[in-house]
């Protein structure tokens, strides 16, 4: 099998797309040079997985408006169980295909300077700080051909940015409904914590059922500056049919925080990248991750915090559940830069098998150039202990309930993380029909 | 109703090829008390796992019944579910599975679908046990035997024990690694469960337990068989005198299973 190396779009295509979306003129000078990268740079290597196979830059790409939601009252089914009813949040885009279904910001936040909107929108009234933001110091465009086609084809995203000194206690919650597989998902988000500024953004990612082979080629970038405290929370939905480039940075200045609960619940093949820069002194990060494999679906997750700050503190927590023949690697990285005295880097990544079809590999990996720190790690792949598993049944428990309470008891340290209840919940569902 | 029946005949039991139990015959009924007696390694908590289904014990010979149905046919959620109940030696720990979750669970997989317990009563029942049991709320939300000290993995499996409520329940060395008070808790706990519906049999080395619940019959187990039964006179004269009178009446030189091995 050969491997498609020529692109689908050319030069016209990105620069009247660029146009059509009134972007500024940096933009479309970004995208074009990004397609000429696309064209020389080498695919991206996750460790232990073979990507080459998989499709990535075969795909339609467009602008796919989606249909408006109304009211809330009137959600669409496939929405319904991701809000409570009585506890409909304030703060709230739904991005429906590439354009805004409905979108809400409270009166408080907008006079606080909080922006909180798509991406064209964005580019069209703060042009000046996303072009600060977009694809600079987190994430660069010549990272790989991905990241490039990536910046060449953005065609939805939001963009989020809290000014110094304002505390957001509400969470700000993003849904990314793929509705239309027929265009591929290029969803760009960035979340811009300013100095001593708190905020928690949760996001979903889901699709529609369809039969249709896509692709999602999806960038954050996430940036706390000094003192700032960001908490971010995702659960990911994609289908079967989707195959998924995730690449998630953070960059975390003074004494700022970023801590990440990642529900990693896509159902197609799925690569993805959450690295978090400890910039600053004192910085810290969480990286917590969650995800249940099943069918032949092959992911390849790496939780990487890379620490520059003195004193600067990263965990990674990541935990897995694999079923009938579906592959998983997780790859946890802690590295500690030169000059990074007093670091502390600790990783924990464990891989729970319930079919002997399955496959999964963890790989703990320290790499540290600085004497004075402190690092441990941890990593196991193993099957349901025999004798759990009888103590529970021994009061009672049918075989398959008892298995779903070791899983979800499996799964508990990182879902218990995430930031809003009705996320809690709904990546408890996704958890419970995943393995059921 | 009348209390339930298990009958275990002829029983022979192996682990990894290696016989353990020898013929063990035992009956007990709703409202008896037996103690089973004897010094370590004779095969008293094989017996217990043979009787729940432990995976790694095998059944090479023999039979368990209850009330007519046979156990050794059943998985072992259905022998919990048909009414017997074992207090393990050593609880397995449960990570992220609070108690009070995994106790609804088990109560609602015994009542069956469309008769689960409103969660209200639950709550106040599990509340009025912890009392009774002397063990803080706080076990209530924790994850299950996880980081529970010996003497609340004790106290944990006999609130277990009231709470779902069996028919037959083996405790299988209950007493092991408690001080005075909390034996007395725990005994007190079992005594609750005494009633014409339910039949125990408590598994010890120690003649200590039985001061806090006589038994109705005592018997002692060594070289992987029932050598010995009696009343709890029996299990007085062995706090007093030890094994070896009896090993004497019996001609034993050896009598942990190991001696035919």
């Amino acid at each position: 099998m050969t491997v498609e190396t020529k692109l689908p779009y050319d030069k016209q295509y990105i620069e009247s797309f660029s146009s059509d979306r009134k972007e500024p003129e940096w933009m479309k000078e970004l995208r074009l040079h990004a397609l000429e990268k696309a064209d020389q740079l080498e695919m991206p290597k996750p460790d232990k997985t073979n990507i080459t196979r998989w499709n990535f830059t075969k795909f339609r790409h467009d602008y796919i408006p989606g249909e408006k939601i109304a009211s809330m009252n009137e959600l669409p089914e496939l929405l319904q169980e991701y809000f409570d009813q009585d506890n409909i949040p304030e703060n709230l885009l739904i991005q429906r295909n590439q354009s805004v279904a409905y979108s809400t910001l409270s009166e408080e936040l907008k006079e606080k300077g909080v922006i909180f909107t798509d991406i064209f929108t964005a580019l069209e009234q703060h042009g000046d700080l996303v072009k600060k933001y977009f694809m600079t110091d987190a994430v660069s465009v010549d990272q790989n051909r991905l990241t490039a086609l990536h910046a060449a084809l953005v065609n939805s995203g939001a963009f989020i940015y809290v000014p110094k000194n304002v505390e957001i206690e509400v969470p700000l919650q993003i849904v990314f409904w793929h509705e239309d597989p027929s265009a591929a998902l290029f969803n760009h988000v960035i979340v811009v914590a300013d100095e001593n500024s708190k905020l928690t953004v949760v996001e979903n990612y889901l699709s529609s059922a369809s039969e249709e082979e896509t692709v999602a080629n999806i960038v954050e970038e996430v940036f706390a500056h000094d003192n700032a405290k960001i908490s971010f929370g995702a659960v990911d939905h994609l289908s079967s049919k989707t195959t998924t480039y995730l690449n998630r940075r953070g960059v975390a200045y003074e004494n700022a925080t970023i801590d990440w609960a990642l529900g990693q619940m896509n159902d197609g093949n799925t690569v993805s990248e959450n690295i978090t820069h400890l910039i600053g002194n004192g910085s810290s990060s969480n990286a917590n991750a969650v995800t249940v494999g099943r069918g032949k679906q092959i992911q390849n997750f790496t939780a990487n915090i890379v620490q520059h700050g003195k004193g600067s503190d990263g965990f990674i927590l990541q935990r897995g559940v694999m079923l009938e023949g579906a592959t998983t690697i997780f790859n946890a990285i802690g590295k500690i830069e030169h000059g990074a005295i007093k670091a502390n880097s600790e990783q924990e990544s464990r891989l729970l098998m319930l079919s002997p079809n399955a496959r999964g590999d963890a790989n703990p990996i320290l790499l540290i150039e600085e004497n004075d720190v402190t690092a441990g790690h941890a990593a196991s792949v193993g099957r349901v202990d025999p004798i759990q598993m009888y103590y529970l049944m021994s009061r009672g428990l049918p075989k398959d309930d008892a298995e779903r309470l070791v899983i979800h008891g499996f799964l508990a340290p990182v879902v218990t993380q995430l930031p809003i209840e009705s996320v809690k919940k709904q990546l408890t569902q996704v958890i419970e029909r995943k393995v059921y | 109703m009348a209390g339930s029946v298990l009958e275990i005949k002829n029983l022979h039991v192996s682990i990894e090829d290696k016989e353990i139990l020898k013929g063990v015959d035992l009956t007990i009924k709703g409202g008896e008390f037996h103690a089973i007696m004897g010094p370590n390694g004779t095969g008293k908590s094989t017996l217990a796992s043979a009787i729940m289904g432990h995976p790694k014990y095998e059944v090479t010979e023999g039979s368990i019944t209850l009330n007519g149905e046979d156990v050794l046919e059943m998985e072992v959620d259905e022998r919990a579910r048909a009414g017997l109940f074992l207090a393990m030696q050593y609880p397995s720990e449960i990570s992220g599975v609070t108690t009070s979750d995994f106790l609804r669970s088990a109560i609602n997989a015994r009542r069956g679908e469309g008769n689960e317990i409103p969660l209200m009563k639950f709550i106040k029942e599990l509340d009025k046990d912890l009392d009774y049991l002397e063990i803080d709320k706080s076990m209530a939300t924790r994850y299950l035997n996880e980081g529970f000290s010996g003497g609340e993995k004790k106290r944990n499996e006999i609130l277990q024990l009231m709470q779902l409520k069996p028919d037959i329940a083996i405790l299988d060395e209950i007493d092991s690694g408690l001080d005075i008070d909390a034996l007395k808790v725990v005994s007190k706990g079992i005594n609750k469960m005494r009633s014409e519906e339910f039949g125990c049999l408590i598994i010890t080395h120690y003649q200590r337990l039985l001061n806090y619940i006589t038994p109705d019959f005592v018997h002692v187990m060594m070289q992987g068989r029932i050598v010995k039964s009696g009343g709890p006179e029996l299990a007085k004269r062995l706090e007093a005198e030890g094994y070896e009178w009896l090993k004497e009446e019996l001609g034993i030189k050896d009598e942990t299973v190991e001696q035919n091995a």
